[in-house]
């Protein structure tokens, strides 16, 4: 009776599961997003989002005007984030310059310099910036912790001309890096949700549900039917952006291919079921999509794709801990950028599967097989 | 006699509308009950209900011996339902439609494959196999949605309006079907507009406003009629038409070409008598008694409700 109640079941869950696959292979358009999406963001956000700052124009004071403070300025120079184009006398004339937009950083050189960078009590010099733009201040303000060595400079140059900056300040290479992870977890959450957040409600507005819901089929059924075809579909999406990753931007992944795709995999239960939730939430597709951007933009905003997670307010971050983007940029990040194993993120990992889990369920007890 | 379903005080309210209004209703098993009523009067709400898919605001429902809601899942195991509106797959073929129902209610491998087989034939569907549901024709829906609610052989078929945009050919088809699953035992019950086919149901109920105006055989009905039936043949019907209802003892009259179907108070002694009064300054003249339709006792039985109810007001 058990294993006939579990084998009917499954019947019941695969014809589901074979009438999504059905919809899909008829709807072009749907099944046409599932390759343009992860296609024409990666090559947009790809090319286009570069976080490196460079040559931004910058003046001097220089009140020192030895040959400490001359190296320091070709140093900064040679950063490649800094570009002087003005010099000038006094702090006053900095800000001036800065205020009336004709450069957007200043670095001023006190008389007693080089005597504070040996006693090391205080900084040895101050830089102006015009913090209107924050990525731009951003870039500046990490020149902070420029690694300035006076005197060993010169000789490290003859020899590897910018090493010690070089590090640090490595264009193109470090966006692509940082963005391409984490677009492979925004353009799985922007399919996922979107894809699922439509099953239900669509039955609904095309009149279907009244059969569906007449037949003995149960929830449980019904949702794991749903989803599993989309499982593939996002699979079949993350080795698209992948692939495009290595091909055009060099990504690194070779080795990890395993616990990358655990990792997505995880990922895609979790929106999935998220979808799943606005699906039975939603009177019809338009407020669907409506719930479905409520979930995005945050997604986008506070999961540390576009700011740095750590520089949020705290109840940002708080906000974001519930967000599975949150949790796999962390996790994706981790195991692309930092040759981090799977065991190092099962905090994040055990998060998402419990989030994927409690959603499930939530759906499973919501929805109602009546037309109310 | 073993019950298929059994209704009582079943009443559904919309906000402070009244879709249905303390509907008793007993269906017997084994036999073909029509249920007719005008737009709107809340048969399609009714059949909801019994298929729980709508909680009733009161009243109690036993389908197949079954309580609902508590049973809901088992009986609808048994049961199949064709619903008003077009509810199968438009994108997925007829037979992935069939197929996908079949299995939902239970009907796997070489039992599918035949049942699917059988029912294909049995509505026609042979032709269309691969055919979207949605670009066939309004009939052909129909029949596929129909091969659907019987592809798991259910012991009581729920049918709304299973007919409409079927051509009569097609109808009569139908019919014959239905008959041959109630001579194997199913138990049918079916909504129409259409009053040759409420003449063929074993027994019929009719619903107006929401309230159960009327319940009984079709033969039973006619003779139960409370109004005699006057035919009057003329010329100029129309003249006579408005001068008919002008009169108080006549309760409708219907235009059947050159022929004026009149339905009479039957507390007249001699309608036929009266009536020829009535229309003595008319020439050319033709008055003769009818024998009561089902369309006279869908008149009066959904009129009289309008009445009473102004009447109450
Ligand atoms: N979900 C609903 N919310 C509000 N009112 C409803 C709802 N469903 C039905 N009604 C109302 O209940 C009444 C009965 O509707 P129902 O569909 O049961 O009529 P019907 O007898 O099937 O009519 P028809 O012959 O046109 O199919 C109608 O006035 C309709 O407007
Ligand atoms: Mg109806």
């Amino acid at each position: 009776m058990a294993t006939n109640g579990l084998r009917a079941s499954s019947i019941r869950t695969l014809a589901v599961c074979k009438k999504e696959v059905l919809h899909l292979v008829r709807d072009r358009l749907t099944f046409g997003m599932v390759v343009m999406i992860p296609l024409i963001q990666l090559v947009l956000f790809g090319y286009t989002i570069n976080t490196d700052v460079r040559d931004v124009p910058a003046a001097v004071a220089d009140s020192l005007e030895n040959s400490f403070s001359r190296q320091l300025v070709m140093d900064l120079q040679a950063s490649q984030v800094l570009d002087f184009r003005r010099t000038v006398h006094s702090p006053q004339e900095l800000e001036q310059l800065i205020a009336s937009g004709e450069v957007s950083a200043g670095v001023y050189i006190p008389p007693d310099a080089e005597n504070r960078y040996y006693t090391g009590d205080r900084p040895y010099a101050q830089i102006l910036i015009d913090g209107s733009d924050t990525v731009l201040a951003a870039a500046v303000t990490s020149l902070a912790r420029f690694p300035f060595l006076p005197g060993g400079v010169v000789s490290n140059r003859s020899q590897a001309p910018g090493l010690s900056t070089r590090l640090l300040y490595n264009p193109e290479k470090r966006a692509a890096l940082f963005t391409v992870p984490g677009l492979l977890g925004v353009i799985l959450t922007m399919t996922m949700i979107m894809f699922t957040s439509i099953a239900i409600v669509r039955e609904r507005e095309r009149g279907n549900m009244e059969l569906l819901i007449a037949t003995p089929i149960k929830n449980i059924e019904l949702m794991v039917g749903k989803i599993t075809p989309y499982i593939g579909i996002g699979l079949v999406q993350v080795s698209i952006i992948l692939f495009l990753g290595v091909l055009l931007f060099q990504i690194p992944v070779a080795g990890k291919l395993v616990s990358i795709f655990i990792a997505c995999l995880i990922f895609i239960l979790a929106n999935l079921t998220l979808g799943l939730i606005i699906s039975t939430l939603a009177r019809n597709q338009l407020a669907a999509m409506q719930m479905f951007i409520f979930v995005f933009l945050p997604s986008m905003l506070l999961s540390g794709f576009m700011f740095p997670f750590v520089a949020m307010p705290k109840i940002a971050q708080q906000l974001a801990e519930v967000l599975p983007l949150t949790h796999f940029l962390r996790i994706i990040r981790g195991i692309i950028l930092r040759n981090q194993p799977l065991s190092v993120v099962w905090e994040d990992l055990a998060f998402l599967l419990l989030f994927a889990l409690f959603f499930l369920i939530i759906s499973t007890i919501r929805f109602r097989k009546r037309l109310e | 006699m073993k019950l298929a379903i059994e209704v009582k005080g079943l009443t559904k309210t919309f906000g402070s509308f009244t879709a249905v209004n303390q509907v008793d209703m007993r269906i017997p098993e084994n036999m073909v009950y029509g249920f007719l009523g005008p737009n709107g009067s809340g048969k399609t709400t009714a059949i909801r209900m019994m298929c729980g898919l709508l909680e009733p605001t009161a009243g109690e429902i036993t389908v197949l011996g079954m309580q609902i809601p508590a049973r809901t899942e088992a009986i609808r195991q048994q049961v199949g339902y064709m619903t008003q509106r077009f509810s199968m797959y438009g994108d997925l073929t007829v037979e992935q439609n069939l197929d996908f129902i079949g299995k939902i209610m239970g009907v796997t491998g070489k039992h599918l494959k035949r049942r699917k087989e059988e029912v294909k034939e049995q509505f026609n569907l042979q032709s269309f196999t691969s055919f979207l549901a949605g670009e066939l024709s309004g009939g052909q829906k129909r029949r596929l949605a129909l091969a659907a609610a019987t592809i798991h052989k259910p012991r009581l078929l729920l049918l709304d309006e299973p007919t409409s945009e079927v051509d009569p050919n097609t109808r009569r088809d139908f019919w014959d079907q239905l008959f041959t699953m109630c001579d194997q035992g199913a138990t049918i019950l079916v909504t129409t507009h259409l009053m040759d086919e409420a003449e063929r149901c074993h027994h019929l109920a009719i619903i107006n406003d929401g309230i159960k105006v009327a319940d009984g055989s079709p033969a039973a009905l006619k003779s139960d009629l409370a109004a005699a039936i006057v035919e009057v043949k003329s010329p100029r019907p129309a003249q006579i038409k408005s001068h008919l209802h002008s009169l108080t003892p006549v309760i409708s009259v219907t235009q059947v070409g050159m022929l004026l179907r009149v339905m009479v108070d039957p507390q007249l002694a001699s309608p036929l008598e009266w009536l020829s009064k009535e229309l003595a300054s008319f020439v050319d003249v033709e008055i003769r008694t009818s024998s009561p339709s089902i369309e006279d006792v869908f008149v009066m039985a959904t009129r009289k409700m309008s009445r009473d109810a102004e009447h109450g007001n």
